[in-house]
């Protein structure tokens, strides 16, 4: 395991010791507003970078004008390899092309959550022919200390190219930009104070939830004590990638799902309930007051789903719960007035991926409703969700992400296996297609009353 | 450092635990908020049901940052916050202060060090997007250049909340889409087929799984100039670039091929409405660094016919299925083309089935 820490083509990496750069102290980069670092000419070298430089003006924040930061650090072990990524950068933007290619790199002891990147420009561009990302797993909720943030600068100062995007589209911090020799030291260092590879290929990634619990009176459950409580029972999957593809869990405290986790998980857990939305009049008669009767009407009354709200003549609002989604809208306008109720948990959607292979697909109800509250709730989470990667490691084509398979195979096939009845709040309507064989439909049919406590309309003319 | 160090083992210790860094109020009050106003774009107002009160000040940063950035905003926060922040989903940066009196000053700090406030409720968050030519592998553009120049063009509607309901915009390299779906998607859209390297495919690619990558079966195996490679069906390949991952030489990027695509609608809130995908709406627009101008020309036509027509609450999707499709191009001054019928599977699902028919 001691020569996991090999370039691309298995050769031993480039040590990428910087060479002819001023000893010279200075720690404060010649840094400041847009177009004051001048590219042409210097002592360094730098390269020219006229297309990138237009994107220096404007009042957004300038990442090309933080690149020249760290090219301009002089003295700091990432400046050449930074004048280097902005030789390579500007090329692009000449040429219109990316000049990276992937390789194998990785940790020792993991086999993922490094993302090689080698130059296809290196003859002209030396200083970053390496330019390989960490993907390091963040706190839960994306909540940092200034003294915690100020570590992870310095740890990929000393390591890396000073380049950090919080976050990646992965839900990772991305340490952008090392060689692979420091690769290995940067990982040792972040792992020292508390932090830990995401993942990578064919395996369990990274896990996002909203700010939730920590700030919002939506939130249904403890989102970060369930992402931590799956992915950490599940990391062996995330840094030893044996998957047939990637398997992504997402987290949303209600359904205004925040992190996109019916969209973009194999396994969406979104915060609902059960019981009756709760309704403070008073603060409903304000609301009335302020924005106009008709205001009221036209933006939450009409702009309900399914038609469950109504302003009485004394301007309190009357709810049909049954018929209510909880789809939030009410609740996202009157955030005085309006909160859900106290029989809170999850519903869980399998399936959810973009295009590749067979087309978009959004996550579907699997799970209508299951509590959250108390450590068997969470143990019984954290089982289902490792059924259901199993299911996936052993049903899936390679390729295949887990929605993709269940269309292969049609929903009931699936519910079977993860042992799930079926339940109509899986569909929008039930089947329009006759072509399906239905000889043991009684029998299903008795399953379902037996379930629901009831008695078939055969069992009653049998008495 | 010696060649002959074992290296050190990883301590498995996952995903970290925030509470360990979360702000003091946000941590005391955990699970216990009971409702949440917006006193000015820019600033959330949170109180918990102990009467506890937080103000929260997001502000937009470039995602790619330099240290010196990210000690810039440390700086801030240890002055003017309290010393924690957190980032949101679009990579806003945000403060927390538990009195009101501590919002102005942290505000006027961090517009005075460049960083624009804003990104709350009714207005264009940052735009959520991919690594691009600084960083991927297989990018056709570089989305921080095109997100720089359209929210350098949004700027206003970032720092106001004047927008009929949110607006959240996403940017994609390639038609992988990791920006994921928006209410405006500007995606990178091949429009070629792969240009093949038939020297180097043996040994880069493991050819069946390629030809298992292709969504519409259009590669196949094949000698070429006596060397084993891969072919490609160009009559059925829909240029989706899904073969150029596993096989680089399969080059799907060209001054000619790679070009840009303009998507609406996509939603993921539940709100109202069921979360819906972001439906096509401009192709074969020019791939145009440093600034992308056509790009954000569209953006900009899109964005403000919503503006101006769609009504308070209404997500861009929402607004269009009320006005319909042909009002929508003849506010945008967008054209309809064949290529706007979907041909993939479960399209007709997506024709009118009826005679629903806007005038």
């Amino acid at each position: 395991m001691d020569d996991t820490i090999r370039g691309a083509g298995g050769q031993l990496s480039w040590p990428g010791f910087i060479t002819g750069l001023s000893t010279r102290d200075a720690s404060q980069p010649a840094s400041g507003g847009p177009n004051d670092v001048k590219a042409e000419g210097n002592g360094m070298g730098k390269h020219a970078t006229p297309l990138l430089d237009e994107l220096e003006s404007g009042p957004w924040p300038s990442f090309v004008t933080g690149l020249k930061r760290l090219r301009d650090s002089e003295g700091k072990q990432y400046a050449p390899m930074m004048n280097d990524l902005l030789g390579q950068l500007e090329h692009s933007y000449e040429e219109r092309l990316g000049f990276w290619k992937g390789g194998t790199v990785s940790v020792f002891g993991y086999g993922g959550g490094i993302i090689p990147r080698f130059s296809e420009v290196a003859d002209k561009f030396p200083e970053s022919k390496e330019f390989h990302t960490l993907r390091v797993q963040p706190p839960a909720g994306y909540h940092y200390s200034t003294e915690v943030l100020r570590k992870l600068c310095d740890i990929w100062e000393r390591h890396g190219s000073g380049l950090i995007a919080f976050h990646g589209q992965s839900g990772d911090i991305m340490f952008q930009g090392c060689t692979t020799e420091n690769t290995q030291k940067a990982f040792d260092e972040l792992n020292e104070i508390g932090f830990d590879l995401g993942g990578a290929g064919p395996a369990l990634r990274t896990s996002m939830s909203c700010v939730g619990h920590a700030r919002c009176e939506m939130s249904c459950y403890d989102e970060a004590r369930a992402l931590r409580s799956m992915i950490n029972e599940y990391l062996d999957e995330m840094h030893r990638p044996a998957l047939p593809y990637k398997f992504k869990f997402k987290f949303s405290g209600c359904p205004n799902d925040c992190v996109n986790a019916i969209h973009r998980a194999d396994f969406a857990v979104i915060g609902t309930w059960r019981d009756e939305m709760k309704v403070n009049q008073d603060e409903i008669k304000k609301y009335v007051a302020d924005m106009g009767r008709k205001y009221f009407i036209d933006h939450v009354i009409n702009m309900c789903p399914t038609r469950a709200l109504s302003l009485n003549d004394d301007d309190t609002l009357e709810v049909d719960n049954k018929s209510c989604v909880r789809c939030m809208h009410c609740l996202n306008v009157l955030t005085k007035a309006l909160s859900p109720g106290d029989d809170k948990g999850v519903a869980i959607l399998i399936g959810g991926k973009r295009a590749l292979k067979v087309g978009d697909l959004m996550g579907t109800v699997v799970v209508p409703f299951m509590k959250l509250e108390t450590d068997e709730d969470f143990e019984k989470l954290v089982e289902f969700g490792g059924e259901i990667i199993d299911f996936f490691a052993e049903n899936a084509l390679e390729h295949e992400r887990v929605g993709e398979t269940i269309d292969r195979i049609g929903l009931p096939a699936f519910l079977e296996a993860v042992g799930i009845d079926p339940d109509p709040n899986m569909v929008k309507h039930p089947r329009t297609s006759c072509y399906v064989r239905t000889d043991d439909f009684t029998e299903e049919a008795e399953k379902y009353f037996a379930k629901h406590g009831k008695k078939s309309d055969a069992a009653v003319a049998a008495e | 450092m010696s060649e002959n160090t074992q290296p050190r083992t990883p301590d498995e210790v996952g995903v970290p635990d925030p509470m360990q860094y979360m702000h003091p109020v946000l941590k005391k009050n955990y699970g216990n908020w009971d409702w949440h106003d917006r006193p000015r774009p820019g600033v959330l107002h949170h109180v918990a049901k102990n009467g506890d009160e937080v103000w929260t000040v997001r502000a937009g940063t470039q995602r790619q940052m330099d240290v010196y950035t990210i000690r810039k905003l440390c700086d801030i926060a240890d002055e003017f916050a309290e010393g924690h922040v957190r980032f949101t989903t679009r990579s806003n940066i945000e403060f927390m202060v538990s009195s009101y009196d501590k919002v102005e000053p942290l505000i006027d700090k961090l517009q005075a060090e460049g960083f624009p406030v804003g990104g709350t409720g009714n207005s264009v968050s940052m735009i959520s997007h991919t690594q691009g030519w600084l960083h991927c592998d297989i990018p056709g553009t570089d989305a921080s250049g095109v997100v720089k120049s359209l929210m350098d063009m949004m700027y206003e509607e970032f720092i106001k909340e004047e927008m009929p309901n949110r607006v959240r915009i996403t940017t994609s390299c390639c038609q992988i889409n990791c920006g994921g779906q928006g209410d405006i998607a500007i995606n990178v859209q091949y429009t070629k087929p792969p240009k093949i390297n038939h020297d180097q495919v043996a040994n880069v690619c493991e050819r069946p799984a390629v030809v298992a990558r292709c969504p519409v079966a259009a590669i196949r195996p094949a000698m070429v100039d006596g060397k084993p490679s891969l072919e490609v069906d160009e009559k059925k390949c829909v240029c989706c670039g899904a073969c150029y991952p596993p096989c680089p030489p399969m080059q799907i990027n060209g001054l000619e091929s790679t070009k840009i695509a303009i998507w609406v609608g996509g939603k993921h809130s539940n709100a109202r409405s069921r979360p819906t995908f972001h439906k096509l709406v401009v192709a074969n627009l020019p791939n145009n660094p440093p600034r992308w101008p056509e790009v954000a020309e569209v953006v900009r036509k899109i964005l403000y016919a919503y503006k101006e027509n769609a009504k308070d609450w209404e997500r861009m999707g929402e607004w269009i299925e009320r006005i319909g499709w042909p009002r929508f191009f003849e506010l945008t001054g967008l054209a309809f083309t064949k290529h706007h019928l979907d041909t993939w599977v479960g399209a007709r699902h997506t024709m009118n089935m009826s005679t629903h028919i806007h005038f």
